[in-house]
């Protein structure tokens, strides 16, 4: 029980959590960067830099509200790339369009995530499976229902959230949308984890019998979740849209993305612990990885060996700095405490 | 019982966490013999089973097995050596068949390949030795019942040649008829030689079964008796034989607008585990709840917080009748729960002393104003919190006392017009003891009903203003405050019924 304190110490307790070493590693990162390129710094190369990342800053967050409330959701890439390619299909270059359709897209996000989170919570399927299932049913459904190719085109007015901002601000040049939107975002994100919802959200992953134990609905706190982290990535499917146009493959393989951005951040799978603010970091983290990559001239197929390298250096770091949450505690699956226990079995 | 004991222990003693449990503890086991081990909860003899077992290691003390000593460094060891133990909850592998279970760890092999058949024989033949055709050893362990997963233990026990059995409390899950079932096959047992060790809260099977009794109180050895010669209200006194201890304090001038109001009134209330509870505590009382483990205590409290349902029955708070199907729907009826075990029920480990203190008022929104929130402050002061971290320290870095300091603000927190405390004290400090026996005073003074759970019998009476007395799901009897242990125990353990049955 010592061994946690020693890595209290090393940080101020605002950097308290993985957010101490996320800042250290993002530091270091934009260091390297700015070694090799030098002109990063001067506001238009930052404000790309940020466009770009922006989506994955959005997707973060929707799954760090899923990982703290103690699970998963593997199908925000299927949903990223449905909500893209239907877009496309439905806007098909009619700016009249773009609204509706984007209402649209929100509606269907909505849908997903209470699919994803109704299923945990009320059938029992762990996370991990439903939204594995989720991930494979829209892909084969978009698959299905384009023939393999997309069609159809994105209006202007959508392109514009992944693409503009306002020009002309001195010294950054332009400050894209994405990069508006994500911080609006965040900000959000931060106020609700203090609200009564986003405590009880913490409570839910920490220890879930006590939380229902407390008045917690546990069900209805992670389905909300659920339907958090699918509405982001429904956010992230416009800004990426936007921004790089639609492929067969737009969305691939971003949820794992996502996982590894949330775990560098330290935010402790299982539930309970880490920030938005960390989640966010390790977004960044991620992203500036990247984009050092293409400066070294690295291809782009590295980086998903980046990647599983990362996640397991991040969760050995974790474990090794001595995760003290004794071994022998009961994580349990969503157990609303209405059920009768099976423990004892006098019948 | 006459010629050298089958297996001897003298003076065993342990220590957890440098608090002794165990106090040189001697006994001696015959064999055929049925050695019966009572005591209260606490007393010792779950340890001195364990010991046994091997899962535990004395500190002092020797075991010698037909006069040879013995050390069991690993429950293996023990069984090798012919000493078998059937604890409460089964080691059994639902999904194996039940010789898969019998034979687990050292399966039959021909070949090199596990035989089935070969293992299926050889329980078969077990079972028919103790009279219990009825089981097929080729069944998973899943479809049987409680009473029969029992058996399954019991066979595995002989299966290793056992000459020592021990069992705790064997009849604890049982239905009676199954009871009978697990006496025949004692007499089996015994018939074979085997020397039993059986520990049971209930005095009727005890006088049904035992030769020798073997009282345990806080760790040491109070007295060996023959069973012919001993009366079930000597044992009990023996049991429980110490003075109710002026610890508690005195109950406080009320002032509650509430005191003297009925405030929880339960009637007819009951789910598969309960039958038939009435109940009724008034503002400034404090209601005990007595029993045995498993008699029923924590249910109730579990019922009127909606953890698990009762399925009839009516309760009323404060006249209104509620139908708490969630601890939501108790927290806004006014109940507050103080769960039994506070680290798995009660705590957000990981979080800060101030978040857990909070939950409450966030998980449940008419609680969630900032009046409430803005009290938090000073109740976890005026309980005297210790924690080094400020209120944002973390709770599991805290003693136990100071968690349930946490735990009881949570509650505090809701201004709770019913207030239930699971065993509040378990596990804490004497002086956190103290303090919240004061808490539950100042509650009581203020017009809260509370309904105190403790397995501590002299706490439970010192404190309580009435007992009610539980046994097997219902309401054995209500008993005034400041009766005396001896009684609780007779109406907790049927042994009232005992004296009737044996006086004709």
């Amino acid at each position: 029980m010592t061994e946690p304190t020693t890595a209290r110490v090393r940080f101020p307790t605002a950097l308290r959590g993985g957010t101490g070493t996320v800042s250290v590693l993002l530091v270091l990162i934009f260091v390297v960067i700015a070694t090799q390129n030098p002109s990063f710094f001067e506001g238009p190369p930052l404000m790309a830099f940020a466009k770009k990342a922006a989506p994955l800053v959005v997707l973060a967050i929707g799954q760090y509200l899923v990982i703290v409330s103690g699970e998963f959701d593997l199908s925000v890439g299927s949903l990223v790339g449905a909500q893209v390619v239907i877009a496309a299909r439905l806007i098909d270059g009619d700016e009249a369009m773009t609204y509706p359709v984007i209402g649209l897209m929100l509606l269907f996000g909505l849908l997903v995530g209470l699919v994803n989170g109704l299923v945990t919570t009320l059938l029992r399927v762990p996370s991990i499976i439903t939204t594995l299932g989720t991930m494979l049913i829209l892909f084969g459904a978009v698959r299905y229902w384009t023939g393999g190719a997309p069609t159809g085109a994105l209006s202007e007015g959508f392109r514009v959230f992944g693409r503009h901002g306002p020009d002309g601000v001195p010294v950054l040049g332009q400050i894209p949308w994405a990069l508006v939107i994500a911080a609006l975002l965040t900000v959000g994100a931060i106020l609700l984890m203090r609200s009564p919802y986003g405590r009880s959200l913490m409570a839910t992953g920490d220890n879930d019998t006590a939380a229902a134990f407390s008045g917690v609905r546990v069900w209805r706190v992670r389905t909300l979740a659920f339907v958090g982290s699918s509405l982001m990535a429904t956010v992230a499917a416009i800004l990426i849209g936007g921004f790089a146009g639609v492929t067969a493959q737009v969305g691939e393989g971003l949820e794992f993305t996502a996982i590894t951005a949330v775990v560098l951040g330290g935010v402790v799978l299982g539930g309970g612990r880490g920030t938005v603010v960390a989640a966010v970091l390790g977004a960044l983290t991620v992203e500036a990885l990247f984009t050092l990559f293409n400066q070294l001239y690295l291809p782009s197929t590295i980086q998903p060996t980046a990647q599983g390298l990362i996640i397991i250096a991040a969760v050995a770091y974790v474990s090794r700095r001595g995760d003290p949450r004794p071994p022998t505690r009961p994580r349990r699956r969503p157990d609303p405490p209405n059920e009768r226990q099976l423990d004892s079995s006098r019948r | 019982m006459t010629g050298a004991p089958l297996l001897r222990m003298t003076g065993i003693g342990k220590s957890f966490l440098g608090v002794r449990v165990l106090h040189g503890v001697d006994l001696d086991l015959h064999a055929g013999e049925l050695h019966a081990l009572v005591g209260e909860n606490g007393a010792g003899k779950s340890t001195l089973m364990k010991v046994l077992a091997g899962v535990h290691r004395a500190d002092t003390g020797r075991i010698e097995l037909d006069g040879a000593e013995v050390s069991f460094e690993h429950p293996v060891r023990a069984q090798r050596a012919g000493v078998s133990t059937v604890f409460q909850e089964f080691n059994l592998l639902p999904e194996r068949t039940v010789a898969q279970n019998v034979f687990l760890g050292r399966e039959t092999r021909t070949r090199g390949v596990v035989d089935d058949r070969a293992m299926e024989g050889a329980t078969a033949e077990l079972l028919a030795d103790l009279g219990l055709a009825g089981i097929a050893p080729w069944s998973k362990v899943r479809h049987l019942s409680v009473a029969e997963q029992q058996v399954v233990e019991i066979v595995k026990a002989l299966s290793h040649d056992a000459r020592v059995i021990s069992m705790d409390e064997p009849t604890a899950a049982l239905a009676d008829h199954e009871v009978e079932v697990l006496y025949r096959i004692i007499a089996r047992l015994r018939e074979r030689g085997v020397g039993i060790l059986y520990v049971s809260h209930r005095l009727k099977e005890i006088f049904d079964l035992a030769d020798t009794i073997t009282v345990l109180k806080d760790g040491h050895l109070v007295d060996t008796m023959a069973a012919a010669d001993t009366r079930p209200a000597e044992l009990v006194r023996k049991m429980v034989g110490r003075p109710v201890s002026s610890v508690f304090p005195d109950p406080l001038e009320p002032h509650g607008e509430r005191v003297g109001e009925v405030r929880l009134s339960v009637s007819g209330a009951g789910n598969t585990r309960l039958d038939g509870i009435d109940l009724e505590v008034r503002g400034g009382e404090i209601v005990g709840l007595a029993g045995l483990q498993g008699s029923g205590r924590t249910e109730i409290a579990h019922g009127l917080f909606g953890v698990d349902r009762f399925t009839r029955g009516e309760v009323h708070v404060d006249g209104r009748r509620i139908d708490p199907r969630s601890p939501r729907r108790a927290v806004r009826a006014g109940l507050a729960l103080v769960t039994e075990d506070r680290k798995s029920q009660g705590l957000l480990l990981d979080q800060s002393v101030l978040a857990n203190a909070r939950l409450v008022l966030d998980a449940v929104p008419p609680f969630g104003s900032g009046r409430r929130v803005r009290r938090i402050p000073g109740i976890l002061s005026s309980l005297e919190l210790v924690a080094r971290g400020g209120h944002g320290q973390e709770v599991r870095f805290l003693s136990g006392g100071n968690q349930q300091k946490v735990v009881l603000a949570k509650w505090l927190a809701t201004d709770p017009g019913v207030m239930i405390l699971d065993e509040p004290t378990r596990g804490i400090d004497v002086g956190a003891k103290q303090a919240v026996y004061s808490l539950m005073r100042e509650l009581a003074a203020a017009g809260v009903a509370i309904l105190l759970i403790s397995s501590e019998l002299p706490e439970l009476i010192g404190m309580s203003d009435r007992l009610v007395v539980l046994d097997d799901g219902r309401v054995a009897g209500e008993l005034p405050g400041g009766s005396s242990e001896e009684t609780v125990m007779a109406l907790a353990t049927g042994a009232s019924v005992h004296r009737e049955e044996a006086a004709p």
